[in-house]
């Protein structure tokens, strides 16, 4: 009796060893510098330790995914004299604070966090640790050592909204959207009036899921649209759950931070991309130069940070040529996607207001659906 | 179609509820012996792993019958894990699940992300699709509801008879039951305990497995390293809510994957449906659980509801 208890205790511990060791490979996957051929710009013997937290795993094939191929860029650029800690699938909420702090305790001297749910455990925790640099994405809050980082994706979802609006038959256009805050907020309207700028009778039906990353759930509600009736699919969502769901049903969709053809060819409209990787260089450089200071950066579509996905194959060319104008316009300047005052979903005339804080609570007219989740 | 916006609703609620009825079904098998499994999240995992692997490799319709028999050994094999920590060594049921699920969630992952071209982000090569595309797929109410399914969701119907067969109509299914209600009589019956529970750990890690592949497969066809939710666990609440009976399961099932589709077809319907908070909706399966939770804790009330006496206890031969 005795012994086979202990027996047992012996089998369980090294189950949980395995499973430790297991988890291990799951949540935190971690390149070190190993004698990159990448230029090295550091001085001799220093080398800048680098961390990244997603909200999802890096093979998402979109947001983190992005984030990462520019964390990859970095390392080719510094090669042995940067050293990167990538860790994946860490949620938003108070515990990341212990993640930040964790990193920067380790010796970590420059922190990205890239999702908006970070904002104020980052802060937090980068108060105390003067002396990290703390780099949130899509958030609006900075300090002394957090800077603060995004791009326009409205551009690129304007953009979107008009080829999402010239392939709708039925007028209605599906979108799976995350979380009810300004930044996907703005890319709605931004979409909408894309949309309705080359189909003025096109609407934009919005279904929350309270999820970044959450494949069956993103599945599910784009199922949810097109039962509804529609039969273009757009999203503010972390993987490209929504096009298969599209692809299986016949619509058509419009992506989102990568170019994810692969996932449903037939489907595949366009997408708002993202290339994260100068500006990643530029903010190491700035580190190890010590030239770092706190600003909120704010990237675009002229700058390179926000692009186009390859058309898909159902984009007709006449449509190609409208959206390539456009785009022309947003680079130059020429054209600015929110007018002030804007028709808003009610149908009455508002001022724009402040588009990149929580007074961005409201939808233009053509959006179906609560701006309040 | 929008005017009939439930009908669609509720067939794919049916869809949503397929893999719940394989993982279910298999907690009531692996529970009617006595062995409460709370690997069933892991086990999912492994199988759908498994069946997207099996599937990747060789795509088409054959591919996806080979991920569909991965899937269950998988399933089969690795429950094998709390099989010997629970029954041969006697460890406590819970702790021993538990660590299966773990294992499970770790294993998948890194399976996932082995090799030189690992699965993660792929997308698979085939699909499960419904079998009959218009005709009487597209006749009202019943063609959504029965017709417009893929195989593996009548297959879950079947399951869902045939385990209920086999439980109730079937002297197998009498030892299993005996085993699982007192096993000190059924081994003086006889019966050999540790193999019968053995066998039926097995089988219902199969079909946990298979219920995992039915997402890598179906709902989300790309692997990803989370790609089935909290379906296990939402699988061993569904157990208590159907008090242990497999025709039940098959209705629970159906309604809880209801209960998802519901939370954001609702957003789409508008006034007044859209006014409902969507997070107030997202909570239904979490309070589902913390009642079936509450139902097991009170232990009298889940033997009013069919729980097996034995469930969880582990039995020593020797104290009889």
């Amino acid at each position: 009796m005795a012994f086979k208890r202990w027996r047992a205790i012996a089998v369980l511990m090294a189950a949980f060893a395995l499973v430790a060791s297991a988890c291990g490979g799951d949540d935190d996957t971690t390149t070190t510098a190993g004698g990159g051929d990448g230029g090295s710009t550091a001085a001799p013997g220093e080398v800048l330790k680098v961390a990244f937290v997603h909200v999802g795993p890096v093979a998402d094939k979109g947001w983190s995914w992005a984030h990462d191929q520019g964390a990859q860029a970095l390392k080719a650029q510094f090669g042995a004299g940067i050293e990167i800690t990538t860790l994946e699938s860490i949620p938003e909420g108070s515990d990341s604070q212990r993640v930040f702090e964790d990193l920067a305790s380790d010796g970590n001297k420059l922190i990205f966090g890239t999702s908006f749910g970070y904002m104020d455990w980052m802060l937090a925790a980068a108060e105390n640790f003067p002396d990290s640099v703390f780099m949130h994405a899509t958030g609006f809050k900075t300090s002394a050592n957090m800077g603060n980082y995004f791009g326009a994706a409205e551009e690129g979802r304007y953009l979107t909204g008009m080829a999402a609006g010239a392939a709708t038959e039925s007028n209605s256009i599906g979108y799976v959207a995350a979380f009810p805050i300004p930044e996907v907020i703005r890319g709605i309207n931004a979409f909408t009036l894309g949309a309705r700028e080359v189909n003025p009778a096109a609407t934009v039906e919005v279904v929350w899921t309270s999820t970044w990353f959450d494949p069956p759930k993103e599945s599910t509600a784009t199922q949810s649209l097109l039962d509804k009736g529609a039969d273009v699919i757009a999203m503010h969502q972390d993987s490209a759950a929504p096009g298969q769901a599209a692809e299986t049903a016949g619509a058509t969709w419009i992506g989102y931070n990568t170019d994810m053809t692969e996932f449903a060819p037939t489907a595949w409209l366009t997408a708002p991309i993202w290339d994260w990787a100068p500006f990643y260089i530029k903010t190491a450089q700035e580190v190890i130069d010590g030239t770092w200071t706190s600003e909120a950066f704010y990237g675009d579509m002229a700058g390179g940070m926000v692009d186009l996905a390859p058309f898909g194959p159902s984009v007709s060319d006449e449509t190609k040529a409208l959206i390539e104008t456009r785009k022309g316009e947003i680079i130059s300047g020429a054209f600015s996607i929110f007018s002030d005052p804007i028709v808003d979903q009610s149908g009455a005339s508002r001022a724009l207001g402040n588009i990149f804080t929580e007074e961005h609570n409201w939808f233009v007219e053509g959006v179906v659906g609560s701006p309040t989740g | 179609m929008n005017d009939w916006w439930w009908v669609s609703t509720l067939a794919f609620g049916i869809g949503l509820g397929t893999p719940l009825v394989f993982a279910t079904l298999g907690e009531i098998i692996t529970e009617r012996a006595g062995i409460l499994n709370l690997g069933v999240q892991g086990t999912m995992l492994v199988g759908a792993v498994a069946g997207f692997w099996a599937t990747f490799n060789t795509g088409g319709g054959f591919g996806l019958f080979l991920g569909v028999i991965a899937a269950v050994i998988a399933g089969a094999l690795i429950s094998i894990i709390h099989a010997v920590l629970s029954i041969t060594l006697r460890v406590s049921q819970i702790v021993s699940g538990l660590a299966l699920t773990l294992f499970g969630t770790g294993l998948a992952s890194f399976l996932g992300k082995a090799g030189a071209d690992p699965l993660v982000g792929e997308p698979s090569r085939a699909t499960f699709q419904p079998i009959l595309e218009g005709g009487i797929a597209e006749w009202p109410l019943v063609g959504p509801l029965i017709f417009g399914h893929d195989i593996l969701v009548y297959v879950g119907v079947l399951a869902a008879v045939a385990t209920s067969y086999y439980l109730f109509h079937t002297r197998m299914g009498l030892s299993l039951r005996s085993v699982g209600e007192d096993p000190a009589s059924a081994e003086s019956a006889g019966i050999n305990v540790a193999r019968v529970r053995y066998i039926h750990v097995m089988v219902g890690g199969a079909l946990s497995g298979l219920g995992g592949a039915y997402f890598a497969l179906k709902i989300v066809p790309t692997w990803q390293d989370d790609p089935i939710g909290a379906a296990g666990w939402i699988a061993i609440a569904l157990v208590i809510l159907s008090s242990w009976r497999p025709y039940r399961a098959l209705f629970v099932a159906y309604a809880f994957g209801f209960a998802q589709f519901l939370e954001l077809r609702l957003q789409t319907l508008g006034e007044p449906w859209n006014s409902i908070p969507s997070t107030l909706l997202a909570m239904i399966p979490f309070i589902l659980a913390i009642v079936a939770m509450i139902v097991v804790a009170s232990g009298k009330r889940a033997r009013q509801l069919g729980a097996p006496a034995a469930l969880a206890i582990p039995y020593f031969r020797e104290q009889r």
